[in-house]
């Protein structure tokens, strides 16, 4: 039970029962639908940019615990930063689920994502926690192709 | 629960699964400090002893290539590699060992009459039927012929339980209706389809029918001249058996009729460069070195299997899947997909609130082996509007300790998860 303590932290389980910021947004400056073929999660990411600045964001759809809280934590985490600071936190939190961390970031520093530490140890649950996070980057860069995991 | 109506009262458990797992050197494996419990047999079943110990054998004493070699050591990996056909013909009660083909597994031999017999008699305008509960694997490759041709894919809905609707069936049968494929058993819902009689309702018009017999053959004992199949495709690594082995039974008549499958050695009389004569059936749709070991390993399968009384058999494994039924449907929040009247193999589940994934990865770390997702089967997840489900499979070495083994596992990802 310990890893999967370590997979299922309070706060995943956390979001997973109450996802944040989970609603449709009506004037996003960009929204992106994001798939993962093999287990059917699905996900549209809402942003709303100012000045390049991130200050709404939001989202809507289904999946798995770890796809629905790391959606969660995510919309939370960004609220306010800059775009190329989200193109940082995207590759921060690539490294920590894949069990790379290559930022030098300590896990504090990771904050709530810290979170998705667990993930590592699951690679067939790697790609639930990143489905959002890439549905996010092609929001970002304002691409409208649905993001897919295969 | 009163579905399952052909299944008796789970009192008949006298067969030997505790003595058969002993054949089975993975099932005594553990799995995050938990013993192994394999119920992802639809999947792939776990190999015996007697399998390995047949393609060990192979390898180490009689390795050869098979076909026109003259010396001591091909012609004994060509008698034995024939061989299989007489074995495999006798175990699906088929008529000659000409009709037996072998293939790479189900998926092939679905694809081998799309591309020869669909593509010599499918033209535009005509139809391929199949059934609502069809794998991709015998759905993709007639969506592909029929693109091809210009022709149309016809599918015989299911109803809430699972069960395809006979009357829409009948009504979709017409003289356009060039070919019929359907599942023997549901891999997702269990189902097992009526297949004799539909095969019977198919031939009133002529239609001759394909049956996809991969999660059948683990479950039951198959006739094929008794359900008048015309083609019937089993995998042999879900019967005990090596992966990349399969075989595809076609009557004689139709065999005779279709157009070679790939071209190559082995499926040729004479070559030269302006004509190719090709060769008799089966060779005609065997091109290239087979696989011989694996053919070899499936033949040792089918031997295992032998052993076995075929009813006692079946009742075991009925006991099995009414236990799991009950004992599942009886954990609040749990929701069975798939209460056909009569099923085969598999339990498939969703729990409310929690994803299928989330119930895998639980049950994972109590070691409990079971396939979460679509199956292969996105139209019947879209015809129970969920986007996956937990599905439980079983074969005749599983034991009713390990359905308490999953119940209690169930209980856990329900306290995990906030639901108790």
């Amino acid at each position: 039970m310990s890893d999967l303590k370590a997979l299922y932290q309070e706060i995943i389980l956390d979001h997973n029962r109450n996802p944040r910021n989970f609603n449709k947004m009506e004037d996003a400056s960009c929204s992106v639908d994001g798939y993962n073929p093999l287990c059917g999660d699905h996900y549209t990411i809402y942003l709303k940019l100012e000045n390049d600045i991130i200050t709404e964001i939001s989202f809507q759809g289904s999946g798995c615990a770890i796809s629905k809280a790391s959606a969660s934590v995510m919309s939370t985490v960004l609220n306010g930063k800059t775009r190329a600071e989200a193109g940082v936190w995207f590759e921060n939190f690539h490294h920590l689920v894949r069990g790379e961390n290559k930022s030098g970031n300590t896990l504090e520093e990771f904050g709530k994502l810290a979170a998705f530490a667990g993930v590592s140890e699951f690679p067939a649950r790697v790609k639930c926690a990143i489905l959002p996070w890439h549905t996010m980057k092609n929001a970002l860069e304002e691409k409208k192709e649905t993001v897919s995991t295969e | 629960m009163n579905t399952l109506t052909t299944l008796e009262k789970p009192t008949s458990i006298d067969f030997p699964a505790e003595r058969i797992r002993r054949d089975f050197p993975i099932l005594s494996a553990s799995v995050h400090n938990h013993p192994l419990v394999y119920l992802d047999n639809a999947a792939t079943t776990q190999k015996p002893q007697q399998v390995l110990d047949a393609i060990n054998r192979y390898y180490l004493t009689e390795n050869s290539n098979v076909h026109r070699g003259v010396h001591y050591l091909s012609e004994l990996a060509t008698k034995k590699y024939e061989a299989v056909r007489g074995t495999v013909r006798k175990f699906i009660n088929a008529g000659s060992d000409h009709e037996i083909i072998f293939v790479r597994g189900t998926t092939e031999a679905i694809n081998l009459v799309a591309a020869t017999f669909g593509r010599k008699n499918v033209q535009a305008g005509d139809e391929v039927l199949i059934t609502g509960l069809e794998h991709h694997s015998n759905i993709v490759p007639w969506q592909m012929l029929c693109e091809e041709k210009g022709a149309k894919l016809r599918v015989a809905p299911i109803n809430a339980i699972g069960e395809v609707l006979l009357d829409e069936f009948a009504s979709m049968l017409s003289g356009k209706v060039k070919i019929a494929a359907i599942s023997h058993v549901s891999n997702v819902l269990g189902t097992v389809n009526p297949v004799k009689h539909m095969i019977q309702m198919a031939h009133q018009h002529g239609i001759p029918v394909l049956v996809d017999g991969a999660q059948a053959v683990p479950h039951m004992r198959v006739d094929v001249r008794d359900l008048d199949a015309d083609f019937y495709a089993f995998s042999s690594h879900k019967v005990f058996g090596p992966t990349g082995m399969g075989i595809l039974y076609g009557k004689t008549r139709l065999l005779g009729s279709m157009p070679p499958y790939q071209g190559g050695g082995d499926m040729i009389k004479s070559v030269t460069f302006e004509k190719t004569i090709f060769n008799d059936i089966p060779y005609k749709f065997e091109a290239g070195t087979p696989h011989i070991a694996g053919a070899i390993g499936m033949a040792a399968a089918i031997d295992y299997m032998n052993q076995f009384d075929g009813d006692a058999l079946q009742q075991y494994e009925h006991t099995l899947i009414r236990s799991a039924h009950e004992k599942l449907s009886a954990i609040p929040g749990l929701r069975i997909i798939g209460e056909a009247r009569e099923k085969a193999g598999v339990v498939s589940f969703i729990l409310k609130g929690i994803h299928p994934h989330d119930i895998g990865t639980v049950l994972d770390q109590e070691g409990i082996a079971i396939r979460t997702g679509h199956h292969c089967a996105q139209p019947v997840m879209q015809k129970f509007g969920i986007p996956a489900t937990a599905r439980a499979s079983f074969a005749f070495y599983n034991t009713l300790n390990e359905i308490d083994d999953l119940v209690n596992a169930i209980h856990k990802v329900k306290e995990i998860f906030g639901h108790v």
